[in-house]
């Protein structure tokens, strides 16, 4: 196990070099020179230009700079933000809690649906409603979902005045950030309609940011399950005489779950990519606004900096899952 | 992403001579509905693209802001003259779906094109040269799968700046992974085998093995991948187009169409709706035609 463990984190290594790398060279790749590109519009002098040249160390060769960078991004220095001057871990860290409440709810509500969708599809094969779960999930695995935000809003909010059309919680209400989640904080609060208008806000965006992990999870649910129900043992198990119900909920869902969890960590990736244009259309304030509006304002330092902390958290949660995986299935662990 | 399951295939009882393989492989095809009503749907787009001078009953760059904002011809105030009514400069908006389905097709066809030639010939190479070439290419890959495709091709248009062809060079990085790995292990099972060895052994040269003898018994699933990944290049340069980092107006890209669209939703809906569900239909076409062409060409299924 040990021995699994270690392989797999050494793994990681090359790709972490490979996202700084990747983030380091962003920056200077960019048409133009940075020092110009952070002075902005104002323009910079040229004896102000090299003492920052020099501050900054850019007139050291790159891989000097590298160095630099990489000294300073293990102290959890990102840089700082052109446009605010904040620094962009702090900036990272407020923000970063919205995008998981939105992310976890989406995920949650995939499962909730996804995974009896796609055994009940399997169960009854060639039904009606396994041609319905299979239709319904192609299409949502197609959609487009920064249009089908759009017509939740125009149908759902507008139409029907059910949700509210964008944010996460009514003006009215001032929630002091305790935990970032403002589900959980607003249900602390003493404000009544507090945690409703919350829930309310997060309707719309946790469907649209849903609906590719949904479609996948049900379909990979499903053919999962169809795979475990012609294996011997579950034949064995119906000999046996066991309920249907104990057969399919206890000995082949478990087997069938196996790939199922692998498909969902790797919706991580997945879900940053959805939350890029779920939180620009409901205008929610998380990490993909915030990356969003730092191109079109040319901020690369947080650019930068999210590109850097979005890739290893998506590293890190896939070596997590990895492990997991490699414990809950001796087989995998011990084929390295 | 996983199969369809098969109808009953179509299989005549044993002749002395096997069927033709294209006669073959069209009977497991057809015996799929859904891959053939989307190969009908794609035939349908591709016409509607080439004949889009014709078909298009307006200029998709004509603005009139008398006729703004005008509904669909089955709506109080709409005229058959603009049949899904206009844009808010006064576009026809049917015109302008007419003549985005050209640079959708474009995006996917030259997308998916980019991505296989490259994505092929890196995983050939992997596969051959092994050691620390392959090890090279591939965590190389790692890392941009690691990435969110979006985040990613995002970074490289803001590194190479908006634009339509910026956009495409973006999202065939982004799914370049896919091909690389597909050809590599397809590459590494092949190599093994002994036409491989035979041809080796008669003095065929590394090249010559790629191309000539592994390359064309690979081709199927890169046939596969292919038609998933123009549904994925449409899906995520219109994603773009929709930040305002893809094709910029006044391109009728369906993307960009949606970001202008945007504002007027709540007076508007035909010019929200529309553009999204051609965009829609044309992926989920290409979904089901990958569907069924996965089903119909491995080997491993056709039981």
């Amino acid at each position: 196990m040990l021995r699994f463990i270690l392989t797999r984190v050494s793994l990681v290594i090359p790709t972490f070099i490979g996202i700084t790398l990747l983030a380091f060279f962003l920056i200077r790749l960019v048409p133009g020179d940075p020092i110009e590109t952070m002075a902005g519009e104002r323009g910079i002098d040229a004896a102000r230009h090299e003492q920052l040249k020099k501050d900054f160390g850019l007139d050291k060769p790159l891989i000097i700079q590298y160095g630099y960078y990489i000294e300073r991004v293990l102290h959890g220095d990102l840089g700082k933000s052109i446009v605010t001057r904040e620094s962009v871990l702090s900036e990272f860290q407020t923000l970063f809690p919205a995008t998981v409440e939105l992310a976890v709810c989406a995920i949650l509500f995939a499962l909730f649906l996804g995974i009896p969708a796609g055994i009940l599809a399997a169960v009854r094969r060639n039904s009606i409603f396994d041609h319905g779960v299979m239709g319904i999930s192609l299409t949502g695995y197609s959609m487009p979902i920064f249009w089908w935000g759009l017509i939740l809003i125009l149908v759902v909010s507008v139409q029907l005045g059910w949700t509210p059309v964008s944010g996460r919680i009514d003006v009215l209400y001032y929630i002091e950030p305790v935990t970032g989640f403002l589900l959980i904080d607003s249900f602390f609060s003493e404000d009544e309609g507090a945690f409703m208008s919350a829930l309310g806000h997060l309707i719309l965006p946790t469907i649209v940011l849903g609906t590719q992990p949904l479609a996948t999870i049900a379909r990979m649910t499903r053919s999962a399950m169809l795979e475990v129900l012609g294996e011997d043992y579950i034949r064995t198990a119906k000999a046996k005489g066991l309920s249907r119900f104990r057969v399919i909920g206890l000995h082949a869902l478990r087997n069938a779950l196996i790939p199922v969890v692998t498909v969902i960590g790797l919706q991580v990736g997945v879900l940053f990519t959805g939350a890029i244009l779920t939180e620009t259309i409901f205008s929610w304030p998380g990490i993909g606004k915030w990356l969003i509006e730092a191109i079109f304002r040319r901020d690369y330092p947080v650019l930068q900096g999210g590109l850097l902390l979005v890739g290893v958290i998506v590293m890190s949660v896939n070596l997590i899952v990895d492990l997991t995986y490699g414990l809950i299935n001796p087989r995998i662990r011990h084929n390295r | 992403m996983t199969a369809e399951t098969m109808e009953a295939p179509l299989v005549a009882a044993p002749t002395a001579t096997p069927p033709h393989p294209l006669r073959e492989f069209w009977g497991y095809f057809s015996a799929n509905r859904g891959a053939v009503a989307g190969l009908f749907v794609i035939v349908g787009v591709v016409l509607v693209a080439l004949l889009a001078d014709v078909l298009a009953p307006h200029s998709p760059y004509l603005t009139d802001t008398k006729i703004a904002l005008k509904p669909p011809f089955w709506q109080e105030g709409g005229s058959i003259t603009y049949p899904l009514g206009t844009d808010a400069i006064g576009r026809d908006i049917l015109s302008r779906l007419i003549y985005g389905s050209r640079l959708s097709l474009l995006i996917g066809v030259i997308v998916i094109s980019i991505s296989i030639v490259v994505g092929t010939v890196l995983g050939l190479v992997a596969g051959f040269a092994r050691g620390v070439t392959e090890i090279f290419i591939m965590r190389l890959m790692d890392i941009v799968l690691t990435m969110p495709s979006l985040l990613l091709a995002i970074v490289v248009v803001a590194v190479l700046g908006p634009g339509l062809v910026n956009s495409m060079l973006a999202v065939a990085l982004v799914i370049l992974p896919h091909y690389v790995r597909l050809a590599r292990a397809a590459v590494i099972t092949e190599t093994s085998k002994d036409y491989v060895t035979a041809a080796r052994v008669s003095g065929a040269g590394n090249l010559r093995l790629m191309f000539k003898e592994v390359l064309p018994n690979c081709t199927a699933p890169l046939i596969v991948q292919a038609s998933l990944g123009i549904s994925t290049a449409i899906l995520d340069a219109a994603a773009l187009g929709f930040l305002g980092l893809g094709a910029q107006p006044p391109s009728p890209e369906w993307g960009t169409m949606l970001a202008d669209a945007r504002e007027f939703v709540l007076r508007a809906w035909w010019v929200v709706t529309f553009p999204g569900l051609a965009i829609l239909i044309t992926v989920l076409a290409f979904n089901l035609l990958g569907d069924g062409l996965r089903d119909a060409l491995d080997p491993k299924l056709k039981r």
